[in-house]
C-alpha cells in the first residue's frame, strides 16, 4: 500500500467516529423510564396509546382551539368533553410534571416549550 | 428502464420488512440482526475499498489545475488551487470536502440569439448537493439522541436550531424536509435533462430512491403516523450498547413504518461500500486534489520501476578481450 501511515491514520479515525455510539454507551443499555400513572383515574383524555405517541399534537390543536377560535371544549372520541388546558385539566390528573413529564422528555433529550409560558403547578409560579 | 427497475426494487426492498412483522413475527431479525449485519458490512466494506484504492501507486503528481503553479519569482502562484506544500493541499481539501468546490464550477452551455454558444456557471447542483449532504449530516446527528446514553448536550442544541421555525409540534425539523426536497430536485435533474437522463444508470436512481424512501419514512414517522419514540431509543440504546432486546410491548403505534425505515437504512448502509456512494472515501484519496504540484522541484521516482540488469562496458571487455586482441581493437585493460 502506498500512503500507507496516511491512509490507515484516516481509516482509523474513521471507524472511531463511525462506532462513536458503541464505546460511548460503554456495552450499557439503559431501560425506558417508568411512568408515573395518576392511581385515581383510569381513562386519560384519549386512548392511552394514543396519547403516548401523540399527546403532543393534541396539545398543540388544543392551543389552537383555545387561542384561535376561543374553544374551550373538547369532545373526546367517546363523547366526554373536557377543558381544553394542559394546566387544568392535564396537570390536575398528572400532578407532579418531574415525575410524568420531565422523565420521558429527558430519556429522549426532547425540551418541550410548553413550560415558557405555562406553569408548572397549580398557584406556584 | 433504469428507473423503474430502481423503483420496483426500492419498492420489494419497502415490502419485505412489511411482510416480515406483520404478516411473520421477525422483528427480532429486521430490529436486530440485519442492522448489525448491515454496520459490519459496512465498517468491513469500507476498510476493503479504500485499502485497495491505498494500493495503486500515484508515482507522479497530476497538475490539472485551474491556477499557476509555483514558479519564477516574479510570476504570481495560486496557493490553494496548485498548492506546492502541505498547507495548501489542506486548504484545498478542506474547501473541496467542507464545500464541494470542484462541483461549483459546473458550466451549462447554451444556444443563445446569433446563434451564440454561450458557457455560463450553474450554480443549482453544487447548491443542492450542498443542502443534500448538510441535510442529511444533520439528520443523521440528530438521530444519535436514539443511540447515545446519556444524551450529550449538542444534540438538544442541533435539534433545537434545526426546530427553529417551532411550527407545530412536534416541531417542524428543517433539515428532514430539505434533505426530501434536495434528493428530489437531484433526482429531478436526471429525468429532465436529456443528456444526464442518457447517462444515469440504475446505480444512479437506486440511492436517490433509496434515500427518498428513508426520509420520507421518517417524515410519515415524526409527523403522521406516530410510532412510540420511547420504545425506539429502547431498542437503539440496547443496539448501541450490545445488549440486543427487543421493547417488551414492540415498537408502538405504526410499527411497520419503524421496520421499513430501519431495513431502509440498513440497506443503504451494507450497499454503502460497493457503490458510487463511496465517493465519500473516495474524496480523500483523490489524486488531483490531494496531491502538492511539485513535479518539477521534487524528483518522484516511479513505484513500479524494477532494478534492471545492466552489462557494463567494463564486464563485456572481460567476456572478449582475446578475441578483441586479436583483432587488433583497442581495449582499456589489459
Amino acid at each position: 500500500m502506498y500512503d500507507s501511515g496516511k491512509i490507515i491514520a484516516g481509516l482509523v479515525i474513521f471507524i472511531i467516529l463511525i462506532t462513536f455510539p458503541f464505546w460511548y454507551n460503554h456495552g450499557k443499555a439503559s431501560i425506558a423510564p417508568d411512568r408515573v400513572l395518576p392511581k385515581d383515574q383510569k381513562e386519560c383524555v384519549e386512548e392511552i396509546s394514543y396519547m403516548t405517541s401523540s399527546h403532543m399534537q393534541l396539545l398543540n390543536d388544543w392551543r389552537t382551539s383555545v387561542v384561535r377560535d376561543t374553544n374551550r371544549i373538547y369532545k373526546n372520541k367517546k363523547g366526554k368533553t373536557f377543558s381544553m388546558s394542559l394546566t387544568n385539566t392535564c396537570l390536575d390528573c398528572h400532578s407532579s410534571k418531574a415525575d410524568f413529564c420531565d422523565k420521558c422528555h429527558n430519556y429522549l433529550a426532547v425540551v418541550p416549550y410548553c413550560w415558557e409560558c405555562h406553569l408548572t403547578e397549580k398557584g406556584n409560579p | 428502464m433504469n428507473i423503474a427497475f430502481s423503483i420496483l426494487t426500492v419498492v420489494v426492498i419497502g415490502l419485505i420488512p412489511w411482510i416480515g412483522t406483520t404478516a411473520v413475527n421477525l422483528q427480532y431479525l429486521f430490529g436486530i440482526i440485519i442492522p448489525y449485519a448491515a454496520v459490519i458490512i459496512f465498517l468491513l466494506g469500507v476498510v476493503y475499498r479504500i485499502v485497495k484504492w491505498g494500493k495503486s501507486p500515484t508515482p507522479f503528481r497530476i497538475p490539472t489545475t485551474c491556477g499557476q503553479q509555483k514558479t519564477l519569482p516574479w510570476i504570481k502562484q495560486n496557493r490553494i488551487e496548485n498548492p506546492s506544500n502541505v498547507v495548501g493541499v489542506i486548504i484545498r481539501m478542506a474547501l473541496e470536502i467542507l464545500a464541494f468546490r470542484s462541483l461549483f464550477r459546473t458550466t451549462r452551455a447554451e444556444l443563445k440569439e446569433g446563434p451564440r454558444l454561450a458557457y455560463g456557471g450553474f450554480p443549482w447542483l453544487w447548491l443542492a448537493a450542498l443542502v443534500f449532504h448538510y441535510a442529511f449530516l444533520t439528520v443523521v446527528i440528530r438521530h444519535l439522541r436514539f443511540f447515545l446514553d446519556p444524551v450529550p448536550f449538542f444534540i438538544a442544541w442541533l435539534a433545537r436550531l434545526d426546530g427553529l421555525l417551532e411550527v407545530g409540534l412536534p416541531v417542524y425539523m428543517l433539515s428532514g424536509f430539505a434533505l426530501f426536497a434536495a434528493v428530489s430536485y437531484l433526482f429531478i435533474r436526471r429525468v429532465v435533462v436529456p443528456q444526464l437522463r442518457y447517462i444515469s444508470l440504475a446505480a444512479d436512481y437506486f440511492p436517490l430512491f433509496l434515500i427518498l424512501c428513508i426520509a420520507g419514512t421518517g417524515i410519515l414517522m415524526r409527523y403522521f403516523f406516530k410510532v412510540d419514540v420511547i420504545s425506539v431509543r429502547e431498542l437503539a440504546v440496547s443496539l448501541a450498547g450490545f445488549q440486543p432486546k427487543l421493547p417488551d410491548n414492540g415498537i408502538g403505534g405504526v410499527s411497520y413504518l419503524f421496520y421499513m425505515h430501519l431495513f431502509y437504512v440498513s440497506v443503504l448502509v451494507a450497499y454503502f461500500p460497493f457503490s458510487k456512494l463511496m465517493h465519500s472515501g473516495g474524496i480523500f484519496l483523490s489524486p488531483t486534489r490531494n496531491l502538492a504540484n511539485t513535479n518539477r522541484a521534487v524528483r518522484h521516482i516511479n513505484p513500479w520501476n524494477y532494478p534492471v540488469k545492466v552489462h557494463t562496458y567494463a564486464e563485456y571487455e572481460d567476456d572478449f578481450r582475446e578475441q578483441m586482441k586479436e583483432a587488433q581493437i583497442p581495449v582499456e585493460r589489459d
